[in-house]
């Protein structure tokens, strides 16, 4: 009867280690399929968009003739529309970040903000596109111009801002704080000498991270009005006479990136779509180059932490 | 209230003291930058407000021409014909089996591959993991939507005659792919959130690192895991750009896969790539359509910020 | 209990030859007036009165636990870093009578001319000079000349110059232990403090390390008011001129460190010293 008993528990001790085996198994067979996805994605999009690009490629206008086509205005428009959303959410994201780590007191005020954060985050960013169109299109009468492009995707990546700005602040010791207090510094003397500094690489590497975010952006511009064909480029904000800077163009309208990706794909013809995986081709250099800084960045300063 | 400002004490002969000037203007920059610090923080408050405002107004405005019932009954949604009609079943229709599809791919790997990486995978392992996940994470949504349209909808059509050029099965499983980060890396938190006595007790039980992982790793983060399917799904909700380019913008209510379909999202993009003049129904339509896509996400957002404090407090 | 006037006496015992035995008055630089602390609802220390005497090493010694840190922290009021303390009775500064811990004392003041080196060094993640020059540039000094000459005399006094005067850019990090809490000590030297607070500053670092310390609180207290808390109970000996004995957040013994030392008047402070507890 004994010996029953346990031949028994043996085939039950060796099923659960091949269920346990074939788990492993599986988890690195969906591993594998996960990373053949993304490289098939890559792949496809190099192989079929990096023969067209040349220097044409990237300062032509759009054309109806797809040999004739090019990202100019695209990519103008999205470095002229990042340079807003980096000036806006910068500065906001840190100081809320500040404000949220080091000066918020215990209180339902503060309780409200951080709940209203962490909604946003997960608020659709079309959403973000449809309050921008009633609020700064028409309520504000700031038309569909590159600098409602920037506010929007400012408030879009807000929050990645600010949670990168909290996460560096804790990381700090509180020792540094109390070194700084004893020596008489106030609030902001700790912060602005010992502190920002101190969380200098966490900030960035949220930065960069937002802006990966912000450049692959398409729903919310699409709602406030970007163009899909677009044959001029915003005016230049470097003038040739004084006092040489310009702002006309944050009131421009311009095309994006990605929405000229998503014009050209959305055309029937195969050639548009060459085109179109071509622009993605550029697209994916900028975010995974980004992407991949931003790493870099939090690796090194891991390693200098030890 | 302070005192007066102390300067050196005369009897001694030492004392490095700040000048009365300095340390005023020091009072003053901390109480500014205390406001302004305070400013952009409730900036997110009247973000929030702000799109309540925008979204409830333009719907009320909505309402007025169109009864509520209507939308919500309604199993034609063609606000731009001759003859319109308002109902929102056939773009939530769509939104829900896109989002469908997604989640059954997202939900089974994610949980495989959250299970595996914090029971199974060692350091270095997860070092290569993450930011593979990260890269996935970080592909624009048009790609993905280029991808799907492009690459894996010729594909399907191969093994799948029935299959239209626009369809939902393919937006869906690639979406499934976009949002597996996100589910595998909060599922993952959870998991590693719980404490390692527990696992040492299931160890010295006897049990496999499956049986461990299913029987009570799993459980015991499971208000964390659901948390991530939550916001998984408010993810799919929302997204746009892979639905607009593959799934073409057809508002036919239906369920089936393998014909296209309109979401809420892919409305307001069409309607915004279109000339739709301001203060008309059309454009007030998008808004009414913004407000349920909201309300949804909302819904999910909620319940999985709730779960996600449950399991923080447990531990 | 009260010390009243009569504790800084210090009576020196009758030389052989003289046979006179001389009482000298040192001078206060703060009295401790009925001083309680609570975390929260808490109460840590019980309306201690003592007076500090100027120009002098006081140490405060007493078990783990038993309100030393948290007394010696009321003094540059770190405590209003933490939400939810309260303070009760007096510290009274001299030579103008200022009460430290008033509300109505804004707490910068205290903390502009008291200095702070604690238990782990914590330097700043700066360079050495920089560290240093960080108390006087909070203050508002500008000038290069005087940060550099406030550096080096600092760093002279901390007895740190002739190893780092080479190098004076490199980060604090690169320094042992023994020499990054010189350099905290130089740090909170640099502006000049009229009391100097050492939260058990030797008690991270090796004995090699310590002996330096403790000759440089030695020198130190030539020209400096310190008030050190400590829990080896042969160091207060060594360096201190007064010693008070804490117990559950009370002072029970307070007197010339020779006399409590070697004729303690209460029972328990006998019995710490001779290691029945604590």
């Amino acid at each position: 009867m004994a010996e029953m008993l346990v031949i028994d528990t043996h085939q039950r001790i060796a099923k659960a280690r091949r269920r346990d085996l074939l788990f492993a198994g599986l988890g690195l067979v969906v591993l594998f399929l996960a990373t053949a996805v993304l490289l098939t994605l890559i792949l496809d999009l190099v192989v079929t968009g990096a023969p067209h690009i040349d220097w044409d490629f990237l300062t032509n206008y759009p054309s109806r003739r797809a040999s004739r086509a090019g990202i100019l205005p695209a990519w103008v428009g999205t470095s002229l529309v990042m340079l807003v959303t980096a000036a806006l959410a910068i500065p906001i994201g840190i100081a809320a970040g500040l404000y949220l780590e080091e000066y918020a007191p215990r209180s339902w005020v503060t309780d409200v903000i951080e709940i209203n954060i962490t909604n946003l985050a997960g608020v659709p960013s079309i959403i973000y596109g449809l309050l921008a169109l009633g609020v700064f299109v028409y309520l504000f009468r700031l038309g569909e111009t590159i600098l409602v492009a920037g506010m929007v995707l400012a408030l879009l990546v807000l929050p990645v801002i600010i949670v990168a700005t909290r996460e560096a602040l804790r990381s700090i010791p509180q020792e540094v704080r109390e070194a700084a207090f004893a020596l008489g510094a106030d609030k902001w003397q700790t912060v602005s000498m010992y502190l920002l500094p101190a969380a200098r690489p966490g900030i960035l590497t949220g930065i960069i991270a937002a802006l990966a975010r912000a450049i692959g952006e398409t729903a919310p511009l699409i709602t406030i009005g970007a163009l899909t064909f677009i044959a001029f480029l915003p005016p230049s904000p470097i003038t040739s006479e004084p006092p040489f800077l310009s702002f006309d163009w944050l009131w421009s309208p311009f095309t994006v990136l990605p929405i000229q990706m998503f014009n050209w794909t959305s055309r029937p013809q195969a050639a548009f779509h060459e085109l179109a995986a071509a622009a993605g081709v550029v697209l994916l250099v900028m975010t995974l180059a980004m992407n991949g800084l931003a790493i870099y960045i939090r690796y090194r300063t891991r390693r200098l932490m030890r | 209230m302070a005192t007066s400002l102390q300067r050196a004490s005369p009897a001694s002969s030492y004392g490095i003291q700040p000048s009365p000037g300095f340390l005023a203007r020091r009072r003053l920059v901390d109480r500014l930058v205390r406001s302004l610090l305070f400013a952009a923080a409730s900036l997110s408050v009247l973000v929030t407000l702000a799109i309540v405002y925008v979204l409830v107004s333009e719907s009320l405005l909505f309402f007025r021409h169109v009864g509520l019932v209507e939308f919500l009954t309604d199993t034609q949604w063609t606000p731009l014909f001759a003859n319109p009609r308002y109902g929102i079943l056939p773009l939530l229709a769509g939104t829900v089996t896109v989002s469908v599809i997604a989640l059954l791919v997202a939900i089974p790997a994610g949980t495989v591959l959250a299970i595996y990486l914090s029971e199974y995978a060692d350091n270095r392992l997860r070092e290569v993991v993450k930011p593979l996940l990260e890269t996935l994470a970080g592909v624009p949504t048009v790609v993905f939507g280029y991808f799907a349209l492009l690459f894996v909808t010729p594909l399907l059509r191969r093994v799948i005659p029935g299959l239209a050029g626009f369809n939902m099965l393919s937006p869906g499983l690639v979406m499934g792919v976009m949002i597996l980060p996100y589910i595998v890396s909060l599922s993952e938190d959870a998991m590693r959130a719980v404490p390692d006595g527990l696992r040492e007790g299931a160890c010295a039980l006897g049990y496999t690192r499956l049986q461990t992982a299913t029987r009570v790793v799993l459980p015991a983060a499971l208000s964390g895991v659901t948390a991530a399917y939550l916001l998984g799904m408010a993810r799919a909700v929302g997204e746009t750009m892979v639905v607009a380019i593959a799934a073409g913008q057809n508002p036919d209510f239906t369920f089936n896969p393998l014909e296209g379909a309109a979401t809420i999202t892919t409305y307001i993009v069409q309607v915004s790539l279109g000339d739709v003049a301001y203060g008309t129904i059309a454009y007030q339509s998008i808004f009414a359509a913004g407000l349920t896509l909201f309300l949804l996400t909302l819904a999910f957002n909620i319940l999985g910020f709730f779960l996600r404090r449950r399991f923080r407090q447990a531990y | 209990m009260m010390f009243g006037a009569n504790a800084l006496a210090e009576t020196t015992p009758p030389a052989a030859d003289t046979g006179t035995a001389q009482a000298t008055e040192v001078p206060r630089k703060a009295t401790v007036e009925e001083l309680s602390f609570w975390y929260g609802h808490k109460q840590v220390l019980f309306a201690i009165s003592m007076p500090i005497a100027e120009g002098c090493v006081t140490a405060l010694i007493g078990p783990s636990g038993c309100g030393k840190s948290t007394f010696l922290r009321c003094f540059n009021r770190m405590h209003d870093l933490y939400p939810g303390n309260r303070y009760g009775g007096r510290i009274i500064l001299e030579p103008e009578g200022i009460d430290i811990i008033s509300s109505r004392t804004d707490p910068m003041v205290p903390r502009l001319r008291i200095g702070m080196v604690f238990q782990k060094p914590n330097p700043f993640p700066k360079s050495i000079y920089e560290n240093v020059a960080a108390g006087l540039r909070i203050r508002g000094v500008r000038s290069r000349a005087v940060l550099d000459g406030q550096v080096e005399k600092s760093l002279r006094r901390a007895a740190l110059w002739e190893e780092v005067k080479d190098r004076l850019h490199a980060s604090a990090y690169t320094l042992s232990g023994g020499q990054q809490q010189r350099l905290c000590i130089a740090r909170a030297l640099a502006p000049e403090p009229e009391l100097l607070l050492l939260d058990e500053p030797t008690s991270a670092l090796d004995p090699i390390a310590t002996a330096h310390i403790e000759e440089l609180i030695d020198e130190l207290s030539a020209r400096y008011t310190i008030l050190v808390v400590t829990h080896n109970m042969q160091q207060a000996a060594r360096i201190s001129r007064f010693t008070a004995f804490f117990h559950l957040g009370r002072v029970i013994e307070f007197g010339p460190t020779e006399q409590v030392f070697t004729r303690p008047r209460e029972s328990m402070t006998q019995d710490y010293i001779t290691g029945r507890f604590g």
